[in-house]
């Protein structure tokens, strides 16, 4: 099917938005929009950030998922107690795949479930005493951790508990980092407010720590940090490698095989180096006012972005790192045109239809159309104006944006378009298929990666085409309902 | 009154910021803008307008301040 134009994108809009109640459609359709690169500010066609309906089926977390699951879960020598009830932490455990080096259960954490187990007595007589004791049992099980997180799920804030104060004693006890983070499910709309208060509470309990300058620290000129970069697959570690080569140093990674030292070390860099803007935004504005540091936001999806963020992140420093820079883009270029001529005859012309959170829905596009795909409908869980206005000049015209889609209208519109893929996450993966539609786990690259930088470049071309020229794909009709000419090779062959 | 943040963009312009609404937006008019005189009435360029109580310029961008909303563009 060719490209929509503008009339029949918005005619599909409407025709979706047809079977809801009326409320809810003129809710409903202010997520919607045709992208129209001459707006300048997103609020003018798009509405994000806002309560999901309910009766319809969203695809957002929560607060916990946000800090838990996002933000502190990867810090690795830290150990991070789901505070409540047992399964917010074991249903999200280990499930994004942010790596890391290190022996689990002895130095690093990440893999690990730690939970106060919350029962009905705890909910009746509070659940304090519990949580101070199970601090005190994992200072005595697992001595090697740096610092231990309180990440509240939701009864924590209904029933009162202080928190700060047992992990202020603990703290004071121990002489440790004990972080209360008040990240309980029910605050904000979605996993966005997560992000946020996990932001605010590295600000608050960690970078204002007493005692957390006692390691040296020798400064170069050339330190910088990557921030918001959760190594799935090993995504940092690939971008990390391009920035050393360039002769920066990188002396923390947030959160992705992230510790505490990196963390508080991170005020002393020369500029921040922001991968996903939508969850770490606020920290690398909070630094930049506090301590000075510049942030500037980059993009290590696909060659073209690459290169132009590399340049611009060489720009920053002195000329040997700019020689360095083209050195490197230099020394990657025969491999991306291999990737390139292997893959973009077999790739190039596909359509895609994204829908994921945080940076993907807009810093995927570019690794796409590296490959001669063209991506023509994205939307965020999560977004928020901000991220809408990044995306609105990435994005083609009249091509679909849609914000917190429901599985409804996310299916619906990819009937109607027809992609030859789809990306997003786990809970659309097999309807799409069932549907036989080619798709892709976009969140955590469909236990592949990783995608970042030249290294990534080349398995992602690979995964895209494993998946859109899967053979599967022209046998979901059984033998018996093809057309009888089409059945007659085969019987022949038989 | 609302806490903002006001930073320079890539291009030397004041952006504002809006911690609470993620509301990120170049500031196309400021009423005082002189080093001894800062603030004023600001116009933002969706549209929105706020009062910073003028005051001596920071003395290094990004600064946290308070501001009062005259005009939200929604």
């Amino acid at each position: 099917m060719s490209n929509l134009t503008r009339e029949e994108t918005e005619a599909l809009i409407a025709e979706v938005l047809e079977v809801y109640p009326e409320k809810a459609k003129k809710d409903r359709e202010k997520h919607l929009a045709v992208n129209d690169q001459s707006v300048e500010q997103s609020k003018k066609c798009i509405t994000s950030n806002r309560k999901s309906l309910p009766g319809v089926m969203t695809i957002r977390g929560c607060a916990y998922a946000g800090s838990k699951g996002v933000v502190w879960g990867p810090i690795k020598d830290m150990i991070h107690i789901s505070h409540g009830p047992v399964g917010c932490g074991q249903y999200s455990r280990a499930g994004r795949r942010n790596y890391y080096v290190g022996t689990t259960g002895i130095n690093t954490f990440g893999t690990m479930n730690f939970t106060s187990d919350f029962q009905e007595k705890d909910i009746v007589f509070g659940g304090d005493k519990k949580l101070a004791k199970l601090i005190e049992e994992i200072e005595g099980l697992f001595p090697l951790n740096k610092g231990i997180s309180v990440q509240s799920e939701c009864p924590i804030g209904l029933i009162g508990d202080d928190i700060e104060a047992v992990s202020k004693k603990a703290a004071a006890a121990f002489n440790k980092p004990v972080v209360p983070v008040r990240c309980e499910g029910f605050r904000g709309v979605s996993q966005s407010l997560g992000h946020h208060i996990a932001n605010d509470a590295i600000r608050d309990w960690v970078f204002e720590r007493d005692g957390k300058d006692a390691q040296a620290f020798e400064p170069s000129p050339y330190d910088v940090t990557i921030i918001g970069d959760y190594n799935i697959g090993g995504d940092a570690w690939s971008s990390r490698i391009l920035l050393e080569e360039m002769g920066l140093r990188v002396i923390a990674q947030w959160s992705g095989d992230g510790t505490l030292a990196e963390m508080e070390n991170t005020p002393k860099a020369k500029l921040n180096l922001l991968h996903c803007y939508r969850s770490m935004n606020y920290i690398s504005r909070h630094m930049e006012e506090k301590y000075g540091i510049p942030w500037i936001e980059y993009n290590f999806f696909g060659p073209t972005k690459i290169n132009e963020s590399l340049r611009r992140i060489a720009a920053f420093f002195d000329d040997s790192i700019k020689a360095k820079c083209e050195e490197v883009i230099a020394k990657y270029q025969p491999m991306v045109d291999a990737v390139v001529a292997k893959y973009k005859p077999r790739l190039t012309g596909k359509r895609v239809m994204l829908y994921v959170g945080g940076l993907r829905p807009r810093h995927v596009i570019g690794s796409y159309e590296d490959l001669g795909m063209e991506v023509v409908g994205t939307g965020y869980e999560f977004g928020h104006n901000d991220d809408y206005d990044r995306t609105i000049k990435e994005m083609g015209n009249s091509t679909l944006l849609y914000d917190d889609v429901t599985g409804f209208e996310f299916e619906e519109f990819v009937k109607k378009v027809k992609p030859d893929l789809v990306g997003s996450g786990i809970k659309e993966k097999y309807i799409f298929q069932k549907m036989g539609i080619p798709f892709r786990q976009m969140h955590s690259w469909d236990y592949s990666g990783p995608y970042h930088g030249y290294d990534g470049f080349a398995i992602f071309a690979r995964d895209m085409d494993m998946t859109l020229n899967n053979p599967c794909w022209h046998k979901l009709t059984p033998p018996w309902l093809k057309p009888a000419e089409e059945a007659e090779p085969m019987a022949k062959a038989a | 009154m609302a806490n903002i943040m006001i930073r320079r963009g890539d291009k030397g312009e004041y952006v504002f910021y809006l911690p609470k609404r993620d509301l990120e937006d170049t500031i196309v008019s400021m009423e005082f803008d002189t080093p001894e005189k800062w603030g004023g009435e600001i116009k933002l360029n969706n549209g929105g307008a706020y009062l910073i109580e003028p005051q001596a310029a920071p003395e290094r961008l990004p600064y946290s301040v308070r501001a009062k909303r005259l005009d939200a563009a929604e």
